[in-house]
């Protein structure tokens, strides 16, 4: 009995790891992606989150809203706003040194997360449930709904991602333009619709990850972006940044070892071991698990 | 004609900017001790003086080495605690702040050769990833070290009270003088040269025979040493140190008062964190506005002014004044000629 007791617990455990890691994953290759293309560590892309998830608070208390209707304004909010960003912060500033990009870009994160407190005010909003079932019972183990459309979702967003990256006109260019822009303009590629549809997509899958965030956690708040972005930047870090299936094995992995850590009863060193993986990643193989070595260029 | 241009000799420079320096000090002091300033403004203007070092501690790495490091606040925090926890345990007497300080600074230095060594043989957005995990990572293990010491060191959550309330006007006016000659000093020598080599290419800096590892962890360490000693200061001007007051937030405010006063400027660091720390408490009311413009405000220095306000222009009292001798002497010339 104790030793079913025991591996329920397991179960549970990685239940949880897959359903946050699906999160990490969905956000690490919104990081992945920018930075594949733009050379940019997008420090605004948690940010988008946080203001998907209050779109979809705001639709579902005062529209009242249908769930999934307002899941779908989130998304298409979340992928304007990164397309606008875009556009109006970082375009201007594509042929200036990185430190610069850099420092804008946690300049946009720092005005997207003041303006939602001004605006909203800094407490917690409660948003509703977006999902409800009843929870899959496997034996002894149950595995609520939330986790299971959570993984789902994250797998189905990832296939068509990948699917889109690999076989249609707009992958190639993509893929063209992050191997080499000056090449790709040559060759007849519009480099600039490109990189805004980089951003596009990367905040559209800002957007699932944050309905599928509030799912599991149901709250917004101003800041509620900020360590989730960081945690997926981790991930994306991890993968190897820059690549697609990088980005999903580093998700993963951050979300499986966060739950670890907490099964041992360590919750509070969770943020912890998160970075101190950075840290020896970074040490050990800077590029990742999946990254390709970088050139140094003269 | 160049051979003309009067020059003043550097003792006399010294002299100028000593004098300079001390009236200023005695001026506040007096205007400090008959209560003309009060005591709000006062706390603003220490304040005031410990951003003043962060500033230009961080400005070496980050305007001078041409880095980006995002766990400033990281180290500061390092020098806090150290010097908190060192004040706390031998008691107040003469040397023990200038100890502290020392000590402080020397821990946050010695975490600076431990993170920097492995994270500046890294290129590029590296450095500015692993002092960000850096950072955090301090933040955690102060909240959470406690439960795993098995006694009382930082308190975590609950604050570490009561640390004894040393820092007043004079100590800090002469550190951040004392931070701002070293640095200037430095970069004025050959050490300083080879960092800012660095910074224009690091390549070539390597070709031309400047060990560029040394020289980053170098700028590296000096920087997180004057954070220590400015968290040293911190701790005694405030008297409770919580690990929240040193997140990543804390970090991009400062790197925020280096980018706008103008990366590679010493007096822009001055001046914006000095203007950054007082604007606010000017505009209490405005409270919610100001961070929003202040983050507006970074976006637009960084579109239209990438080096910002000052770019790399760094002030210079007896360059202006030469300047003024020598219109005069050059004025006087021509009118001799005429004369003849």
């Amino acid at each position: 009995m104790k030793k079913q007791m025991a591996l329920s617990v397991i179960i549970n455990q990685i239940m949880n790891g897959l359903q946050s890691g699906s999160i990490y994953a969905l956000v690490a290759l919104g990081y992945s992606m920018v930075y594949g293309i733009i050379m940019l560590l997008n420090f605004a892309h948690g940010d988008i989150i946080m203001v998907g998830a209050y779109i979809a608070w705001y639709s579902m208390t005062s529209f009242a809203a249908h769930p999934l209707l307002a899941a779908l304004l989130a998304i298409v909010g979340c992928t304007l706003l990164g397309v606008i960003i875009e556009k109006v912060a970082y375009t201007p500033l594509r042929s200036a040194p990185r430190i610069s990009l850099l420092i804008t870009a946690i300049g946009v994160s720092f005005l997207l997360e003041n303006l939602a407190q001004l605006i909203i005010g800094a407490g917690a909003k409660k948003v509703p449930a977006i999902f409800s079932g009843a929870p899959l019972a496997l034996g002894a183990v149950k595995i609520s709904f939330n986790a299971v459309v959570t993984i789902i979702v994250s797998l189905v967003t990832m296939a068509l991602l990948t699917y889109m990256v690999q076989k249609t006109k707009m992958g190639k260019a993509m893929r063209a333009v992050s191997e080499d822009m000056g090449a790709a303009q040559l060759m007849g590629i519009s480099v600039n619709r490109t990189i805004s549809f980089t951003f596009a997509i990367g905040s559209a899958l800002a957007g699932i990850g944050s309905i599928l965030y509030v799912s599991a956690y149901p709250q917004a708040n101003p800041t509620m972006g900020a360590m989730l972005g960081l945690k997926a930047f981790v991930a994306a870090v991890l993968g190897g940044i820059g690549s697609i299936p990088g980005a999903m094995i580093g998700g993963y992995a951050i979300g499986l070892a966060e739950a670890l850590v907490s099964a041992v009863g360590l919750s509070v060193w969770k943020e912890g071991v998160v970075f101190a993986i950075l840290i020896i990643v970074l040490l050990v193989k800077p590029t990742g698990i999946m990254g390709r070595p970088m050139q140094e260029k003269v | 004609m160049k051979d003309n241009y009067k020059r003043i000799p550097m003792p006399v420079r010294y002299a100028i900017n000593f004098v300079l320096l001390l009236a200023f000090l005695l001026i506040v002091n007096e205007l400090i001790n008959n209560k003309t300033i009060s005591l709000s403004y006062y706390y603003v203007i220490l304040s005031i003086g410990v951003n003043i070092i962060l500033a230009v501690s961080l400005n070496l790495a980050t305007g001078y080495l041409g880095q980006l490091p995002l766990g400033h606040a990281g180290f500061m925090a390092v020098g806090a605690y150290a010097s908190a926890i060192l004040i706390k345990n031998i008691g107040v007497t003469w040397y023990t702040v200038p100890l502290g300080m020392i000590f402080g600074g020397l821990v946050a230095a010695i975490f600076g050769i431990i993170i920097g060594i492995p994270a500046l043989r890294l290129k590029g957005d590296y450095l500015a990833i692993i002092t960000l995990g850096f950072g955090e990572i301090i933040r955690v293990v102060l909240l959470n070290i406690d439960s795993v010491l098995g006694f009382k060191l930082t308190y975590g959550a609950a604050s570490l009270k009561n640390i004894p309330k040393t820092t007043n006007f004079l100590n800090t006016y002469i550190v951040v003088i004392i931070t701002c000659f070293v640095i200037h000093t430095m970069m004025k020598s050959r050490h300083g040269r080879a960092i800012l080599s660095i910074r224009e290419n690091e390549i070539a800096a390597e070709a031309c025979g400047i060990k560029t590892t040394y020289y980053k962890t170098l700028g590296f360490v000096v920087s997180a040493f004057f954070a220590g000693v400015a968290g040293s200061l911190y701790a005694g001007y405030l008297g409770l140190l919580n690990p929240s007051s040193f997140g990543f937030m804390k970090s991009i405010e400062i790197l925020v008062m280096v980018v706008l006063g103008g990366m590679g400027s010493m007096v822009g660091s001055v001046i914006s964190a000095t203007v950054l720390t007082a604007l606010p408490e000017a505009l209490r009311a405005f409270q919610n506005y100001r961070i929003v413009a202040y983050s507006l405000l970074l976006i637009i220095v960084m579109i239209f002014k990438p080096s910002g306000l000052m770019g790399r222009y760094d002030f210079s009292l007896s360059r202006i004044l030469e300047k003024l001798l020598n219109l005069k002497s050059s004025a006087g010339k021509k009118s001799d000629e005429r004369g003849s």
